[in-house]
């Protein structure tokens, strides 16, 4: 297995020391942590929670249940543009299915993927409370709603090109 | 805002608080040196993901340039409920209610609205039918069968200004309970309310409250339930974004009621504008005295915490929430014990829903008894029920227990779109059911929904007309269920899967009838075996389509066919050489090369190439292919 | 103790208020089954096969944590209790390997046992089962996530008895597993390899690395001279195998079955043990005089050696630097041993019968080659070894006893305590008593550090008028505890005794394996009837002090030399690696 944590970003670590010292008399803060944890790093490589582990005296195997039991928590890196196509119930009978149908057509990756060039990730999400513009669309948390299949495909259009540029 | 030392003290600043915004009771302002016009804009997620903020921001600017900012006040707002006219912004004291407003929209709202007294006409809503245009909420029909009791300040305050709620009556609740009320007559009040935990199964607060009280501990929690995870249920956001207050307020007098010093607001990650609202009012009212030591001078001390959650629908079932606030893997744990005796951290603590709470304070202000007389016999009060799907008005809708579906789906909701017609109301999200037309004037409340095989749940409401397939619905809620399960217990973990498994296998054309028999097998050992309500429940969709859509089952197993053409295993695209006119355009679009012909001639569909996307169908202007 | 009335099934029964369903209808001459639930290891109602119907209550409720109260009324046996415990059990088996005829576990698998109790003839149910990767990269221990039934025991006794928690719940719904943070191999992480996961496993999700066939080629082979040794623990633990009560001293039936076998020679580590004494006993006299690091802690459990290497490495020179009793046999196997014997080193395969499965992972630790060989060269767990007598089809129960072989057979009462917690302290003072007080202990059983399971033991010894104050240690949990007292450098013992597993090595990780409903139909612990047996057997035994031992005697005086002295270093005594608490990938 590769490394994945990316070298050790003293950093980064110095931040997150800041975090874990001022979570250090709250009761029962791992979750709190590792959401701040992952707002520093972008995501929870193994590093990140065996330096927490230790830090805040919990045992690996805990952190690492408590990241891989929670949605939004990731171990991988993501794009620099993750699309969120929310599923939920709202959304779904309005043809959410069929935007995220699109978009793994037109970026060739799956739910969870992120593209080789580092750009593009998808994530399905349960409703993000925008059920009046259904479907909707999340990119980098802003909202796109009332999309149709064939706006996927120039909303990647749009950003391949600005990327270019 | 300085401390507030006493109940007198907090009487006497509401109504110079609620003297500072009467323009928006219509009136003048008073003093009279203050903004004549107040411009409400929703700040809600909904708006929000429509740039309501950018609206906002532009009208500031706007106004600020055409010297107009002392006279015009422009206040952020929580959510009218009405999501799908969004951005909407009112102006207060004529109360004209502005809808879809763009960023472009600003300039001709200030010149025309503010500086010549001209009502935008366009950005107003058009009562459908009549042709007229509503100038205020109370001509929208949308509106007008409702009752907000619940949502009672979302859409009117300032979530962000203590002040704009204390002057709407918060905290005055806690301060009559402090004040006049022992901890046992408190929890008698909302005894008597008759209210239920508007959160899923409907308990009586009141008796949860009571339990927590019985049991002696130093150490006692109060804990809210703002993991709102039905997917497409948003009444508690709205209600934690446009009134936050009114949670904390609750709180306080549940802590008091039943010896707790300390409150934990759990809420999904996923809602940041409404955690950052919390993190604000929280402030705020610590610095008002009236969270935190010596409340109002009464001696009583009560502080809240928030804990955000991570994505994980469990977390919803009150045990597994408590789990997840001690930082762990949010699993549930067996009841009994129940957390009133032994909860988080082991210690007598309650867990209310938002909704519910936000219900509280106004059994203290206008007393249970006026709370009651709202409602049916056994569910009293109104209910938040989150409208969308196949309906014209999509958003929030707080109607008084027992309002019949056809009330909320035709009335409030404005009926089906595109002239479709209606098959279904799916009620309690992916632990409750379908109901079919039947049930249309069913009265809703929590025993009738139960009684006609669905659920209340947190009130999601999603309509669904013809052109919804009903095992493809199941099929929906279950991968729902099956991704959102813990694990804990096998019947959710593995029974879940072996049910999702089958419904794959029918919308695939691949179902046998003996399929049906192990879905109610599996529904049986699930619902009786499962450890907790997610797992009980997640049979629901599949019992309650089954009960009311099983010809939709047969159809797909006996006849291959998908009735409302959604599963496309089963479609088969053909094109009527009678009505085809050869015009290609089909062909053109048919992103497979499935279709062929030459012009003016009828065209055909080689279906071992269609790939069932409808494309063709939706392109065709002479309504010459079908689907079946 | 209030009382309380329920009644089970029509019957009435008074039990004590805080029992569980469970309990109660135990008293009422109900067994309900269960799964997840193990006595004072796991209670979680998750795994909803000891499901009941509670009168009053409209689900059905789990059985084994649900409390009673008076005049609680509950039904074990209707058609919808055994209908949704078959439901799951056949849900179940739908996510299980239906490889019964090829499982360690066959024939003492708690879920078998549960599909033939409830009459499962043909699975309802059906469909994807899950696909982890199995991991056989420990030397002691392999996971099957595939089997794992999700009942959590091994994530419980890891955390709660061990307090390690090595192993924990990863993923969630039909993905959920069990097991090490970012499933990293055992061996590389802060694992002990004790296994008592495996003792609680009800399934063959987790077992030990099985060495018999290492074992029987090497029977097989005529060029090779194969000596066997078996530890303390082992004489006790083997009868349960063969369905003897628990506490049943084997060691004649189990010389006699290796001999049936074809071992060439049947030696025993108690010899060593009685070896090691010698070594740890003047360790402590020279630290004492010296001025050496104390607490001086003992090393003959491998899975606490590991423990300590990863969690506290810092305090390694706290270890006693001699070698276990396994892995000085080995080295004595393969050097003292072909002088007697006119063998060539060379020739010698030498296997270990151990209690215990972190002994694997000693046996191959790279330094134990001080003979010039690996000095262990397979090493089998108490359960291997009786299945590798069935195999041979002995009558094991019917054999008659035997004696070992000479010189390294003959072990003496302080070496077989050796097997339970406080033996060892007990067997050292026994000896350095008598070594600096010039005569034996007023009493040769010292009671003191006689411990149950968890338990902390202190005794304060008076030799020659100096205090010398111990402690006896067992389970990690426990070890932790006085590891951050000896870390604060506020423990005042001169010598401690750690052993990782509950109550030692009769509770290893490599005993006899006691399903669930036996533990709690056991009026006593099957761990404190083994050790009792122990007892027994050093009471019974003619010599009862290591260095009364004749053949160490003339080990000493042919061979080694002197205790410490320079032969006995190079072979008896080891140094220990500090390893890190948490590897990542980063550190690959």
């Amino acid at each position: 297995m590769a490394c994945t944590c990316g070298g050790h970003n003293e950093a980064l670590f110095a931040q997150l020391d800041e975090v874990i010292e001022q979570h250090k008399d709250m009761r029962g803060s791992l979750i709190s942590v590792l959401h701040k944890a992952q707002g520093i790093f972008g995501y929870l490589p193994e590093e990140v929670q065996a330096y927490i582990a230790e830090k805040m005296d919990v045992p690996l195997s805990e952190i690492y249940g408590v990241v891989t039991f929670y949605a939004l928590f990731t171990m991988k890196k993501k794009g620099k543009y993750t699309f969120n196509v929310c599923l939920g119930t709202a959304c779904y009978v309005k043809g959410s299915g069929k935007l995220l149908d699109k978009l793994q057509e037109e970026l060739g990756i799956g739910v969870g993927e992120t593209t080789e060039d580092g750009l593009f990730t998808i994530e399905a999400c349960r409703c993000v409370g925008a059920c009046g513009l259904a479907p909707v669309v999340t990119v980098n948390d802003k909202v796109h709603g009332h999309l149709k299949p064939e706006d996927i495909t120039k909303m990647i259009a749009d950003i391949r090109a600005a990327e270019q540029n | 805002m300085s401390k507030i030392a006493s109940f007198e003290e907090l009487k006497a600043l509401q109504a110079e608080e609620r003297a500072k915004i009467a323009v928006r009771d219509g009136q003048a302002p008073n003093p009279a040196n203050l903004a004549k016009h107040h411009v409400l804009v929703c700040a809600g997620t909904g708006c929000s993901s429509s740039d309501s903020m950018e609206v906002m921001a532009a009208l500031e600017k706007q106004l600020a340039e055409a010297g107009l900012s002392a006279e015009i006040d422009v206040v952020k707002t929580g959510c009218f409920g009405f999501c799908s006219l969004g951005p909407i912004m009112v102006v207060y004291p004529e109360g004209t209610f502005y809808t879809h407003v763009k960023v472009s929209d600003v300039p001709e709202i200030v010149e025309s609205h503010f500086k010549s007294g001209q009502l935008v006409e366009r950005l107003l809503y058009e009562v459908p039918g009549t042709g007229t245009k509503a100038t205020d909420m109370s001509s929208i029909p949308f509106f007008q069968k409702q009752k907000r009791v619940a949502l009672r300040n979302c859409g009117t305050i300032n979530p962000e200004n203590i002040g704009e709620a204390i002057a709407h009556g918060a905290y005055q609740g806690l301060g009559k309970a402090l004040t006049s009320m022992t901890p046992a007559e408190v929890v008698a009040e909302v005894e008597k309310s008759g209210i239920r935990g508007r959160g899923g199964a409907g308990f009586p607060t009141g008796k949860k409250w009571k339990f927590a009280a019985g049991y002696q501990s130093d150490e006692k929690y109060v804990v809210v339930n703002a993991d709102e995870g039905d997917p497409g249920a948003f009444m508690d956001r709205s209600i934690l974004e446009g009134d936050p207050h009114s949670i904390l307020e609750a709180m306080a007098i549940g802590g008091y009621a039943i010896g707790a010093h300390h409150g934990f607001i759990y809420v999904r990650a996923e809602y940041p504008i409404a955690v950052g609202r919390l993190e604000v009012a929280i402030a705020q009212a610590r610095e008002a005295g009236l969270l935190g030591k010596d409340i109002m001078g009464t001696g009583f001390d009560f502080d809240v915490d928030i804990r955000l959650g991570a994505g994980a629908f469990v977390c919803g079932e009150e045990t597994a929430l408590l789990t997840s606030v001690e930082g762990k893997r949010g699993e549930p744990r067996p009841r009994p014990p129940f957390p009133a005796e032994k909860g988080l951290w082991n210690v007598p603590t309650f867990v209310n829903n938002v909704e519910t709470l936000a219900n509280i304070p106004v059994i203290f202000t206008e007393g249970a008894e006026a709370f009651a007389s709202v409602g049916t016999a056994g569910s009293k009060g109104t209910k938040v029920f989150a409208m969308a799907g196949k309906v014209n008005n999509i958003g929030l809708v707080e109607v008084p227990m027992g309002t019949t579906l056809r009330e909320m789906i035709y009335d409030i909701g404005g009926g089906i779109p595109d002239g479709k017609a209606f098959k279904a109301a799916q009620t309690g999200g992916p632990s409750g059911g379908c109901l079919p037309a039947s049930a249309l004037d069913t009265e809703i409340d929590f025993d009738t929904l139960v009684a006609a095989g669905s659920m209340m749940g947190s009130g999601g409401l999603i309509v669904l007309d013809e052109t919804t397939c009903m095992v493809d619905i199941a099929k929906f809620y279950l991968e729902f269920t099956q991704d959102e399960s813990c694990g804990k217990c096998p019947p959710c973990r593995i029974g879940t899967k072996r049910m999702l498994e089958i419904l794959d296998k029918i919308t695939l054309g691949e179902g046998t009838m003996e399929d049906i028999a192990n879905l109610e097998t599996l529904a049986k050992t699930i619902s009786t075996s499962a450890l907790c309500a997610l797992g009980q429940t997640a049979p629901n969709p599949i019992l309650a389509t089954l009960k009311f859509f099983r010809e939709e089952y047969e159809a797909h197993i006996v006849d291959k066919k998908c009735p409302a053409g959604v599963c496309k295993k089963l479609l088969q695209y053909s094109i009527d050489a009678d009505k085809c006119k050869g015009c290609t355009l089909c062909a053109r679009n048919c992103p497979v090369g499935a279709i062929s012909g030459t012009v003016k001639e009828p065209h055909k569909i080689d279906t071992s190439k269609c790939i069932k996307c409808g494309a063709c169908m939706e392109k065709c202007k002479f309504g010459a292919i079908s689907r079946g | 103790m209030e009382m309380v009335n329920v009644i089970i099934d029509g019957v009435s029964v008074q039990v004590e208020k805080g029992s569980t369903i469970l309990q109660a209808a135990q008293k009422a001459g109900i067994n309900i089954p269960t799964l997840c639930y193990l006595k004072d290891v796991n209670q979680i109602g998750a795994c909803r096969v000891c499901l009941v119907e509670v009168k009053g209550a409209k689900a059905l409720q789990p059985s084994c944590v649900y409390p009673v109260s008076e005049g609680l009324e509950v039904m074990t046996n209707t058609a919808k209790v055994r209908e949704a415990r078959k439901g799951v059990v056949e849900l179940l088996l739908s996510n299980h390997p239906a490889d019964c005829l090829n499982c360690v576990r066959s024939g003492n698998c708690e879920l078998q046992n549960l599909a033939h109790q409830m009459g499962i003839r043909k699975n309802r149910f059906s469909g994807e089962q899950s696909t982890f990767p199995i991991d056989e990269r420990s030397a002691a221990i392999v996971r099957d996530p595939n089997k794992c039934v999700y009942c959590r025991r091994c994530e419980a006794v890891c955390s709660k008895v061990q307090g390690v928690s090595i192993l924990g719940g990863i993923g969630r719904g039909f993905n959920s597993t069990v097991g090490p943070a970012f499933g990293h191999a055992l061996d590389d992480i802060n694992c002990s390899l004790c296994g008592q996961c495996i003792n609680v496993c009800p399934v063959g999700a987790l077992t030990e690395k099985d060495d018999t066939q290492k074992v029987w080629d090497a029977l097989a082979d005529d060029s090779k001279h194969v000596v066997v040794q078996f530890s303390p623990a082992v004489r006790v633990a083997i009868s349960e195998e063969f369905g003897l009560p628990a506490g049943t001293i084997s060691t004649g039936k189990l010389v006699a079955a290796l001999r049936r076998m074809g071992f060439n020679k049947v030696f025993d580590t108690n010899w060593s043990a009685d070896l090691t004494i010698m070594e740890e006993g003047n360790e402590l006299l020279h630290r004492l005089q010296n001025g050496g690091t104390l607490p001086m802690i003992t090393s003959c459990s491998p899975g606490w050696v590991k423990y300590c290497e990863n969690h506290f490495p810092g305090e390694l020179d706290h270890l006693s630097s001699a070698k276990s009793p396994q892995q000085m046999f080995g080295a004595m196997v393969k050097t003292y041993y072909p002088q007697t014997d006119g063998l060539n080193a060379a020739d010698i395969y030498s296997v270990s019968i151990m209690p215990c499965t972190a002994k694997k992972f000693e046996a191959a630790r790279p330094e134990m080659n001080s003979s010039g060989y690996q000095d262990v060269d397979a090493v089998i767990t108490v359960r291997e070894i009786a299945r590798m007598i069935k195999q041979a089809g002995i009558d094991f129960a019917n054999l008659p006893d035997e004696e070992c072989d000479a010189p390294m057979g003959v072990g003496t009462g302080a070496a077989t305590i050796f097997g339970t917690t406080g033996g060892v302290m007990e067997a050292a003072l026994r000896t350095v008593y008598e070594v600096v007080v010039g005569k034996e202990l007023p009493k040769l059983e010292l009671e003191e550090v006689r411990g149950t399971m968890g338990e902390i033991k202190e005794a304060t010894i008076d030799l020659n008028g100096t205090p010398v104050k111990v402690a006896v240690v067992n389970t990690l949990a426990r070890a932790k505890e006085i590891m951050k007292q000896v870390e604060a450098g506020t423990a005042d013992y001169t010598f401690i005794e750690i052993m990782a597993c509950p109550n030692g090595c009769v509770g290893g990780g490599g005993t006899p394996i006691v399903d669930a409903l036996t533990r709690t139909l056991m009026d006593e612990d099957y761990r404190a009837l083994r050790a009792k047996g122990l007892y027994n057997d050093d009471a019974n035994l003619p010599i009862r002090k290591s260095h009364e031992n004749p053949f160490i005697k003339a080990a000493y005086e042919n061979f080694l030399g002197e205790p410490l002295g320079h032969k006995a270093h190079e072979l008896l005594h080891t140094h220990y690696t500090p390893r890190k608490k948490y590897n990542t990938e980063c550190d690959k």
